[in-house]
This record gives C-alpha cells, sequence and structure tokens, in this order.
C-alpha cells in the first residue's frame, strides 16, 4: 500500500516529519518496505532571487548577478540567457551536490570573478528536462522557500506492508486512524453528510446470491459532464502510480485509496433493465476494462444486466458500460462481495486489481453507504448532475460481537501495565467503543470492536490493540527462569543418533550433505519409491515430484554433479529422512553415504575402496550410535540399489538394518552416474533404543589375570559357505572360553580343490580359573572344529 | 720386556684391532679360554715355589682382570659402533607424504541446530518431533489458518496426491508448528518445548528454497506473558550469537495462530557488506512470534481461559547465514563439496558452553 505523506495529512493533523511518521507506523504494525523522498535530494536547494545581472567583464555569454539567498546577497556567476535582474529561481550554495551534473560546488573563480554558488536549471535538478536555461518560478514564492516545497515535489510516498487481518489500512484514513492512536497528531477526517435525492432512479439494483454478494448499493446521477478531474485528484493518483483518467473514474480509484472504499461507476445509458450481481454462467463471457476478454463461470460473481455479464463484481469492470467523455448518466456501485470467491476468481482470471485486493481482504460493511454517499458528492462536485436516492439491495452486516473484557488482561497476556483509563482511551482513538461491564466493580468493560475491524474476535485481540497502541517497546523483559531441578537435554533418541552419527562419519572423512527431500519420480522407483500416494500434486519442479525413498539418489547424482565439475572421489553422507508411504510411520530417519571412488595413489601402494571399506565405515557408525553389533547377523544384498554380488546386508533378526555394498550398475545408468559406485544406507529407527536402567552405573569391569592365547585354524569350505557364518560358528564353539574370533586369510589355489576355498581364523581363548593344559585346549579346538563342521560343511585343511 | 709384558702387548693389539664380536671372542678364547695363553701360565702356578707364586700370582691375576676388562670395553664399543651401522642403513626419507587421510564436515544446518538445542535446552526446553508429511488440520485448520487461507493454496504449499482420514490431500508441512499441536494435544500443560526440521514451501529463489529448516518453541501454562517471551528471546540471541549485549525491537505484526503477535529485529550494522549482529543503528527482522490464539489452544484440547503461552519461530538457514556467512540458500542444498569443505564444520568441534559454540 501505497501513500503520500500530502495525502496522509488531508485525515491527520501532525507536525511529525516522515521519519517520525514512518517510526510510528513500524512500531503500530504498518510494516514500512520504502519510502521515497524525492524531495531528499532538493534539500541543499532554495528559492532565491535575481536583484542585478551584468555582463561578465571577460566572458560574453556569462552574466554576474547580484542573487538574494537564504544565506544573504550572493555575487553567483551565470551562464544561462534568461539570467535577468527580477527572475525567481532556485540558488544552490557552495557545498551542495547538485544532482543532474553530478557536481558538488566548490568557491572558484569562473573567468576571473568568484562564484558563490550556482543558479539552477530544471535538468541540473533533475526536475524536468529544461536545460535552456535556469528555472523561471512564480514570482511570489519568498527567498529561502525550500526548493521541495516551490518545485512541488515535497511529498514523500510511503510503500508499507500490510497484514491481512487489517484490510483498513488499506485506506489513508484508516492509516491516519492507528497513527492518531499512536500520538503521531490528530485525526481530522470527516464525516459524510449524504447529498439529498433529486431525483429517481430509472436504474434498479439487485443480488441475486447474498453469500456472493451479500450488499449492492447504488445512486445514479443525471446530468454529469466527465471531464479531466481537478489538479489535486490529479496529483494524489499520480503520486502512488495510478494514472488519471475522467473525473469519474478518478474519484473511484481516490475514494479506494483513500478509504478503502472500491466503487464501480456505470455509463447508465448503457445498462438495459436492472443491474444484478449473480453467478456467473457457463459460456458468458465479457470484454474488461484491461482489454481483454474472460470467460465466467459459475463460481464468479458477476454484474449483469439484461444484455449479459457487465463485469465480475469487485474484481474488473467491463468495456460494454465503461464511462467515457460522452456519459452523462452515472451509476455508482458500492457493494460488498464474499472475500473468498474474489479470491479465486481473481486467481483464475489472473485479474489484479485494487478491487479485488480490498475485497478478498473484507471491506468494512459500515462504509458501503457512507462511501457511496461520498462517492456522490464528489461526483456532484466534480462533475454536477442531479442525484438519484440511495438503492440498497441486500442486507448490511452488523459490526463484529461485543467482547466482555478484564482490564488486567493486558498485564496477564502481555506482561505490560497499562492502567485501566489509558486502556478505554486507547480502545476510544481506535474507534471501539467502551462501556463499564455490569457488576465487575469497574475491572471488566464491554468493548464494541468497529465496523471495519472484524479481526477483532475476543480478548487477545483487544490486549493486542492496546500493547500495540502503547508500545511493544515498553514490554519487559523477563529473564529465562533458571533450572530449579534436573533438565532432560533437548534431544530424542533418534536425533542424538543422527548427531552422533554425523560426528562418526565427518571423522572418517565423509562430507555432509543436506539434499532435497525430494526426487524425481522415475529416480524413486529405482530405490523401490514412487509409489502414488508420495508423488507431490504440485512440485516445483518435474525432477522434484517424489518424496525420497532414500537419500541415496540424490546423494549419487550429487556425487555426479561434482565430479563434472572436476571434483570426483566424492564421500559424501546425508543423515536424514527418507518415506516409505504418506502416513505417519511412512517416514524415517536414515544415514546413508555413498562414494564415488577413484583409484587411489600413493607411494607406498594403497589399496582400493571398496565394499569393505563401505562396510567398516557403516559398521563405524552403527557402533558410535549403540547398535548392538554382536547381535548383528550378516545377510545377502537386501537393496533394489545394490549390486547382487557385491554387498551386503546387516540384520537383526530378520530386520535389515543396514545395507551396503557396490551400487547396481543398471541403477547407476538410470541415475545417469558414471560407476562404480559404492553406498550404505542405515535405518536408524529399527535399531532397539538403548536400554533403560535405573542408574548410569556400568557393569564391573572383569579382570582376569590368566595370559590369553591363540591358536590357528585353516578350514576348507564350499566357495558358496559365508565366511560370517563360519566366524560364528567358531565364535559359538564355547561360549567362556573363546574370547575373539579373527578371520585373517581366505586362499583358493593349488592345494585348495576347485569350487572350495580356505579360511583362515584366529581364535584366542581367555582362560578364566586357571591355565588351560593341553588336553583342555584340544578340546576347545575339537569343539570349534566339530561346530564349523556342522555350520559350514568345513574340515580342517590338512 | 718380560714375557708377561709382552703377552699383555699383544693381546691388547689384537683387542683394539679386533673388527666384530667373532674376532673379539677368538682372542678372548686365545687368552683366557681354556687353551689360553693366560689360562695356561696360571695352570703353571701350582708347579712354583711358594715364593714364586708369591711374586708371579698377582701379575698373573691383573693381567687377566686387565685383558677381560679390555675386552669387555671393546664389546660395548662394538656394539654400540654395530647399532650405529644399523640405524644409518635404516634412515628412510620423512617427508613423503603419509596414508591419505580424508578430512570431512558436518554440514552448517547440523552444527547451528546442535547449537540451538544446546541454548534452548540449558533454558529446559525438551525437544519435540514430528512428520514431515502433515494432515491439513496439524499444519493448517488446529493453527487458526481461515478455510482457504493464501497460504493453503496450491501456489504457495505442497500437496501429496496421498489423502488424510478427512479426504483432505496431506501436505508438507509450511512450518513446524504442527509439532507444537501435536505436543499440546499429547501432553498437559506445562509445556516447554522446541521442534526443529525440514519445512516446505513453493518457492524458489536466492533467499528461498522450496525445502528449508525452521525452529519454533512453545511455553504453555497459566502464567506465562509477552515479557517472558521477550526476555527468553533475548536471551537466545545473546547466546547464539555470542555477544553481551544485544538491542532488540517487537514490532507488531500478524500471524493466525498467535495473538497479540510479534515480529522481533535485532540491532545490526550492514556497513561493509557483511551484517554485524548486535552493533551499529539498523534493524535486522529475525524472528516471528507471539502470544499462543486462543483458537489454537481449543483445537489443541487447551482450554484458552486456563491456558496461555507463548510460541515463537526462526529459519534455521537463516540464523546460519547470518552467524557463518554463507549468503546463498540454494548453496546449502547443493551437495558441492566446495561449499561443504568451505562451509561445513569440524566433527571435533563441540557446541556447547565449555568449548564455546
Amino acid at each position: 500500500m501505497k501513500f503520500t505523506v500530502s495525502w496522509l495529512k488531508d485525515h491527520l493533523e501532525t507536525t511529525a516529519t516522515t521519519d517520525e511518521i514512518v517510526a510510528a507506523m513500524t512500531m503500530a504494525g504498518l510494516e514500512v518496505e520504502e519510502v521515497i523522498d524525492p524531495g531528499a535530494k532538493l534539500a541543499a536547494f532554495s528559492v532565491a532571487k535575481i536583484v542585478e545581472a551584468v555582463q561578465h567583464p571577460n566572458a560574453d555569454r556569462l552574466r554576474v548577478c547580484q542573487v538574494d539567498t537564504k544565506d544573504g546577497r550572493k555575487e553567483i556567476v551565470c551562464g544561462a540567457p534568461n539570467a535577468r535582474a527580477g527572475l525567481v529561481t532556485i540558488y544552490a550554495p557552495i557545498g551542495a551536490y547538485v544532482p543532474g551534473i553530478g557536481v558538488t560546488l566548490e568557491a572558484r573563480p569562473v573567468r576571473g570573478v568568484v562564484s558563490n554558488g550556482m543558479l539552477c536549471s530544471g535538468a541540473e535538478l533533475e526536475v524536468d528536462g529544461d536545460a535552456d536555461g535556469i528555472l523561471e518560478l512564480d514570482l511570489k514564492l519568498a527567498v529561502g522557500t525550500p526548493a521541495a516545497q516551490a518545485l512541488g515535489v515535497a511529498d514523500a510516498v510511503i510503500d508499507f506492508e500490510v497484514t491481512p487481518n487489517r484490510p483498513d489500512w488499506l485506506g489513508v484514513a484508516g492509516i491516519a486512524r492507528d497513527l492518531a492512536a499512536a500520538g503521531v497528531g490528530r485525526l481530522t477526517t470527516r464525516g459524510v453528510t449524504p447529498a439529498p435525492a433529486r431525483i429517481v432512479s430509472p436504474v434498479r439494483v439487485a443480488t441475486e446470491d447474498e453469500s456472493a454478494c451479500p450488499v449492492f448499493a447504488a445512486r445514479l446521477v443525471r446530468g454529469v459532464r466527465n471531464g479531466p478531474s481537478p489538479a489535486w485528484l490529479q496529483q494524489r493518483l499520480k503520486a502512488i502510480g495510478i494514472k488519471p483518467r475522467s473525473a469519474l473514474v478518478d474519484i473511484t480509484n481516490f475514494l479506494c485509496f483513500d478509504r478503502a472504499r472500491p466503487l464501480h461507476v456505470y455509463d447508465a445509458a448503457k445498462l438495459k433493465g436492472v443491474v444484478r450481481a449473480r453467478l456467473g454462467k457457463a459460456g458468458e463471457s465479457f470484454a474488461a476494462l484491461d482489454g481483454k476478454t474472460y470467460a465466467v463461470t459459475p463460481e464468479m460473481c458477476v454484474i449483469a444486466d439484461d444484455n449479459g455479464v457487465l463485469g465480475l463484481g469487485g474484481v474488473i469492470g467491463g468495456e460494454s458500460s465503461g464511462c467515457s467523455e460522452q456519459t452523462t448518466d452515472v451509476l455508482i456501485e458500492s457493494a460488498l462481495f464474499d472475500p473468498l470467491r474474489i479470491f479465486q476468481t481473481g486467481r483464475a482470471t489472473g485479474i489484479n486489481t485494487d478491487a479485488r485486493y480490498r475485497f478478498e481482504r473484507g471491506v468494512d460493511p459500515g462504509f458501503i453507504v457512507p462511501g457511496l454517499d461520498l462517492a456522490t458528492r464528489m461526483v456532484l462536485e466534480l462533475c454536477g448532475g442531479l442525484a438519484s436516492e440511495e438503492m440498497v439491495a441486500g442486507k448490511i452486516p452488523g459490526p463484529p460481537a461485543p467482547v466482555i473484557f478484564d482490564l488486567d488482561r493486558v498485564r496477564t497476556l502481555a506482561g505490560l501495565d497499562v492502567k485501566p483509563p489509558r486502556v478505554r482511551a486507547i480502545l476510544k482513538a481506535l474507534g471501539f467503543e467502551s462501556e463499564a461491564h455490569e457488576g465487575s466493580f469497574a475491572k471488566r468493560i464491554i468493548v464494541q470492536p468497529p465496523s471495519w475491524r472484524s479481526d477483532v474476535q475476543g480478548r487477545a485481540d483487544i490486549v493486542e490493540e492496546v500493547a500495540r497502541i502503547e508500545g511493544y517497546d515498553k514490554l519487559p523483559a523477563n529473564d529465562p527462569p533458571r533450572a530449579t531441578g534436573y533438565r532432560a537435554p533437548a534431544a530424542s533418541v533418534g536425533e542424538s543418533r543422527a548427531r552422533i552419527a554425523r560426528r562418526a562419519l565427518a571423522g572418517a572423512g565423509y562430507l555432509e550433505c543436506v539434499t532435497w527431500s525430494f526426487c524425481e519420480k522415475k529416480h524413486a522407483a529405482l530405490f523401490g519409491g514412487g509409489a502414488e500416494a508420495l508423488l507431490l500434486a504440485n512440485p516445483i519442479a518435474s525432477d522434484l515430484d517424489c518424496m525420497r525413498p532414500s537419500a541415496l539418489p540424490n546423494l549419487l547424482r550429487a556425487a555426479q554433479r561434482n565430479l563434472d565439475r572436476g571434483h570426483g572421489d566424492a564421500l559424501l553422507f546425508e543423515a536424514g529422512p527418507a518415506w516409505t508411504g504418506a502416513d505417519e510411520t511412512g517416514q524415517s530417519r536414515t544415514v546413508a553415504a555413498i562414494r564415488q571412488p577413484r583409484p587411489q595413489r600413493h607411494w607406498q601402494g594403497a589399496p582400493a575402496p571398496d565394499l569393505y571399506a563401505m562396510k567398516r565405515d557403516c559398521m563405524l557408525v552403527l557402533s558410535a550410535i549403540g547398535a548392538p553389533m554382536t547381535a548383528l547377523m550378516a545377510g545377502p544384498a537386501a537393496a533394489p540399489w545394490q549390486h547382487p554380488g557385491r554387498g551386503g546386508s546387516l540384520k537383526i533378526g530378520n530386520r535389515v538394518v543396514a545395507a551396503f555394498g557396490d551400487v547396481h550398475p543398471r541403477i547407476l545408468a538410470g541415475l545417469d552416474v558414471d560407476g562404480p559406485a559404492l553406498a550404505f544406507e542405515i535405518f536408524v529407527d529399527l535399531l532397539p533404543p538403548p536400554r533403560a536402567k535405573a542408574t548410569r552405573e556400568k557393569p564391573a569391569l572383569e579382570k582376569i589375570d590368566l595370559m590369553p592365547l591363540s591358536r590357528d585354524f585353516a578350514f576348507v569350505v564350499d566357495d558358496a559357505v559365508a565366511a560370517a557364518d563360519l566366524v560364528r560358528a567358531a565364535y559359538g564353539a564355547d561360549k567362556t572360553l573363546i574370547e575373539d574370533v579373527a578371520l585373517f586369510d581366505v586362499y583358493r589355489g593349488p592345494g585348495v580343490a576347485e569350487g572350495k576355498k580356505s579360511l583362515a581364523i584366529e581364535v584366542r581363548l581367555q582362560p578364566r580359573e586357571k591355565t588351560l593344559a593341553d588336553a583342555e585346549i584340544e578340546a576347545v579346538s575339537s569343539k570349534i572344529v566339530a561346530s564349523v563342521a556342522k555350520a559350514t560343511g568345513g574340515v580342517l585343511r590338512g | 720386556m718380560s714375557d708377561l709384558a709382552t703377552l699383555e702387548a699383544d693381546l691388547s693389539a689384537r683387542i683394539v684391532a679386533a673388527t666384530d664380536e667373532a674376532s673379539l671372542d677368538a682372542i678372548r678364547v686365545d687368552a683366557l679360554g681354556k687353551q689360553g695363553a693366560i689360562s695356561g701360565l696360571m695352570k703353571t702356578l701350582g708347579t712354583m715355589s711358594p715364593e714364586e707364586r708369591q711374586a708371579m700370582g698377582p701379575k698373573l691375576n691383573g693381567l687377566k682382570d686387565r685383558i677381560g676388562e679390555a675386552i669387555v670395553t671393546k664389546k660395548a664399543q662394538l656394539a654400540e659402533a654395530a647399532l650405529e651401522a644399523k640405524l644409518a642403513a635404516e634412515k628412510v626419507d620423512a617427508s613423503l607424504p603419509p596414508p591419505a587421510v580424508r578430512t570431512g564436515a558436518i554440514h552448517p544446518v547440523s552444527h547451528v541446530m546442535e547449537e540451538l538445542a544446546r541454548i534452548f535446552g540449558e533454558m529446559g526446553f525438551a525437544l519435540e518431533e514430528g512428520p514431515d508429511i502433515e494432515t491439513d488440520f496439524h499444519n493448517f485448520t488446529a493453527l487458526n489458518f481461515p478455510p482457504k487461507h493464501p497460504a493453503r493454496d496450491m501456489h504457495d504449499t505442497f500437496f501429496l496426491n496421498a489423502t488424510d482420514e478427512m479426504g483432505q490431500r496431506k501436505v508438507l508441512r509450511t512450518h513446524t508448528s504442527p509439532v507444537q499441536v501435536r505436543t499440546m494435544l499429547k501432553q498437559k500443560p506445562p509445556i516447554r518445548m522446541i521442534c526443529m526440521g525440514r519445512t516446505y514451501r513453493k518457492d524458489s529463489d536466492a533467499t528461498h528454497t522450496p525445502m528449508f529448516h525452521q525452529i519454533e518453541g512453545l511455553v504453555i501454562d497459566e502464567v506465562t506473558t509477552m515479557a517472558d517471551l521477550k526476555g527468553t528471546l533475548m536471551a537466545f540471541i545473546k547466546a547464539y550469537f555470542e555477544i553481551d549485549d544485544v538491542r532488540v525491537r517487537f514490532r507488531p505484526h500478524h500471524f493466525p495462530f498467535t495473538e497479540p503477535s510479534a515480529e522481533m529485529d535485532v540491532g545490526c550494522d550492514r556497513s561493509g557488506g557483511s551484517v554485524r549482529i548486535g552493533t551499529g543503528d539498523d534493524w535486522l527482522e529475525i524472528l516471528g512470534c507471539g502470544m499462543v490464539h486462543p483458537n489454537v489452544l481449543r483445537a489443541c484440547g487447551l482450554d484458552p481461559e486456563v491456558y496461555q503461552g507463548y510460541a515463537f519461530g526462526m529459519g534455521v538457514d537463516r540464523l546460519a547465514t547470518l552467524k557463518y556467512g554463507m549468503p546463498d540458500l540454494r548453496d546449502y542444498f547443493a551437495a558441492d563439496v566446495r561449499w561443504l569443505k568451505h562451509y561445513g564444520f569440524s566433527p571435533y568441534l563441540l557446541p556447547g558452553l565449555a568449548g564455546g559454540l
């Protein structure tokens, strides 16, 4: 919403500067976005009068002038052909910055004569394009008058954000009311005296749908002359960027901004029959004032006569009934429309008008008729004619319901101590009526909000009004309460685990990414996602149309983007959500990591990053976040993205809690990512929560002083046997003595039959009560061999 | 020179000349071994007269001790020389690079979220969580958004094909406020909570991305006022920006879910291209807040005649920008390794009061 300070002063008597007005607006909740002060750059300039102008002794085209200025009489050298005695013009003192020529004035001789300032042309001040001579102003202007005022550009334009609850701020009078309440000045908005009815309107109005158009009021003025509007009115509109058209149209625009009252004027000669608000009919269309033709739908509220649709009520008028210079009889419409329908019609048609903007936010139902009367008065004043009676179709809604208000509520809700008389004074200034509530010992009042404040529905709204005008700067700041006892940390199990996982992976060299929660549907499908329920109905881009089933596709695509820029060997992870469904259980917390490896080069030789490195990092995270490591079972590749032969999973019971390995080449091709690529993914929510214990005490350390000992075994097993099964079998052979089993060699080749492999393990035994005798060690060894044989069919390598 | 003197001189010379332990050992055998020269002379003592023995005994024992000692000394010298030679032979170029260790980093959003959790945790706020895919009720209706509010429009909010029990399309939460709703629905006051996470709006430019992060706080009891809100937020700003003195300004504003509502500005200095919080005469809008709207309390099953409290919300990404730089929000989600390495945080840096935030 834009307005000028001089327009504001039509409604507010104030001595406040623009800066003070802006500050008061900000603190009253009118968030100023921009102040354009065209007079600011002219601050140094003022009106001066040439007393004498004589030929410069050393230059034909220059004159030496004696000039009366605000700084006294000055000798100024001037090259303008029109510099002459008696001329009233604009003077720039030494030190002034002249915007049109980009120069700061210095006192220096011009052909031997020192010029103590400058007399300015319009171009030099950037006020009009005339560069031929210095400005010639009204001879009556007093010397020293600020240039901005003398040139009529003194008016600052203020642009501010109107919050949706305050459509009354879409009129200058409404702004003035709040500023007056805030103590900036005195509200001077005049009441409306209806113009008497001299004729009976030949045109009748009606509303056929009182939900779409609750009120349709109109007056007809006969015998108008519709020429250009007066200069003051044109200037008001031009200052806020509205093009003056004709007196009738300018009046409607003026009141739209002056009183937040949208109006429409029809050339009554072009109307046929009753003018009615009704819902549109399929197949109807009309040519609007913006030059376009719009099809009408049954959802839209139209204004129509017997010839058909005249316009979209509250949105835009039609060409057929528009006013022109030939208009002699005008029908002035002041109506009320359903905000929601206006919003939908506006959005469907793409029409943004000042009327739509106001109707969709809600206009003051109490000002439908006064607004009509005010418009009629202006038409009579500016265009002449005779006014008809008021025609009001529909029922004017009443003001908001009264609110019973405890005067102490400002203190108990806002923490601001405002005395009761002040509370009532603020409310009165804002247009709220209040009276004591019976039997409440003056602690309680009944507040009647004004008709333009439909946003006020309860006590909290009243508190805001009082606190806002009293000033939020007066709000005390209470220190936050200190802890009086134990406070649980601001964390959840899942969030704590995510924090630890981030540290673990960043410590292992991975860069944490945060990528979109969405991905492309076809990419989602590669990872088992892309279900209909998880598609966005209105994606922002076609490649972001689906909730991701995993962070992996986004990470892999990111790795490729980095590679394409010359930054390969990406090691990326994300600790974030993934979706299997749209209900509350469909979102899970995951840790996903990828590597698009490049052969490693080191002068000592370096192992190629492979799935075992990914498995290590996966297990590093699992261990760090408290997964039950000894309960994890090795399983085959389980996720759709996995290479079937080069990956695995880690399970607790039947649940896959993590998967790792090479990314399937087909998946990479589908993502358009260069292979090979490695990945792992951990489903954090599937891990059991930490066991709740009564204390934080750790179990006592079992420290056995007997020397542990190791024995190596090599088993020949079928190639298909999973090493983890053999290790597990060995481990399980004696749960008291066997402390650890480490697999240290895998061998295929001479000495081992085709289709077989040799797996070598080192078993560490921890004697518990006494040193083990050879026979006892032998017994454990036999149990290991038997257990491995049973589980895997493996036999000791001869 | 006597025979003994000749023998000693000869052995001593050989010891000095010995170059390794083997030759030294040969000398020892030659002199002190069972068949050695000195051992042989010692054996002759038994055949001597007491007088001769008296004279020769000490001489022979002295010779034996001196030679033995010389051998031990020489042996130690040889061992030392051998070690020196071995060490010299083992020399490598220690300036060669070690095996590579990659440096990872934590995303600024994660780091800032931990800082926030830390600060609000110390003020007694518990962390609550909720899903990103929300129902119309939790995201809008319970928060007093009127039906068909512009925020509910397809132009502003992401909708899913999935629908809720009411048959309404599910939405990607446009703020973390539905977590407040969920908390009020499940828990009786007093409530003192924060929630953080991903939020979504249909926007895309340098300062708006379709996904971003928010933190919100909620306090509900019977006495909390806007003055408590202001004090808590001031304490937060001081803690987060690590400044002692901070100018803040509450400005009236409008949100559907709070009444009275405010926006908070912090004092800042914009001279010199960057924004410095806490100094200067300029203002920077930093968050929205207010007293929870009675309609919101009612929708969450709380009696507004009994309970009241405040809520606030702010953009995590924006807080990160204000403290650490990183002007273009789109970069946050682009996973560009150059950006991640440059703006990311060391995993060893723990946000907390003990080590600074």
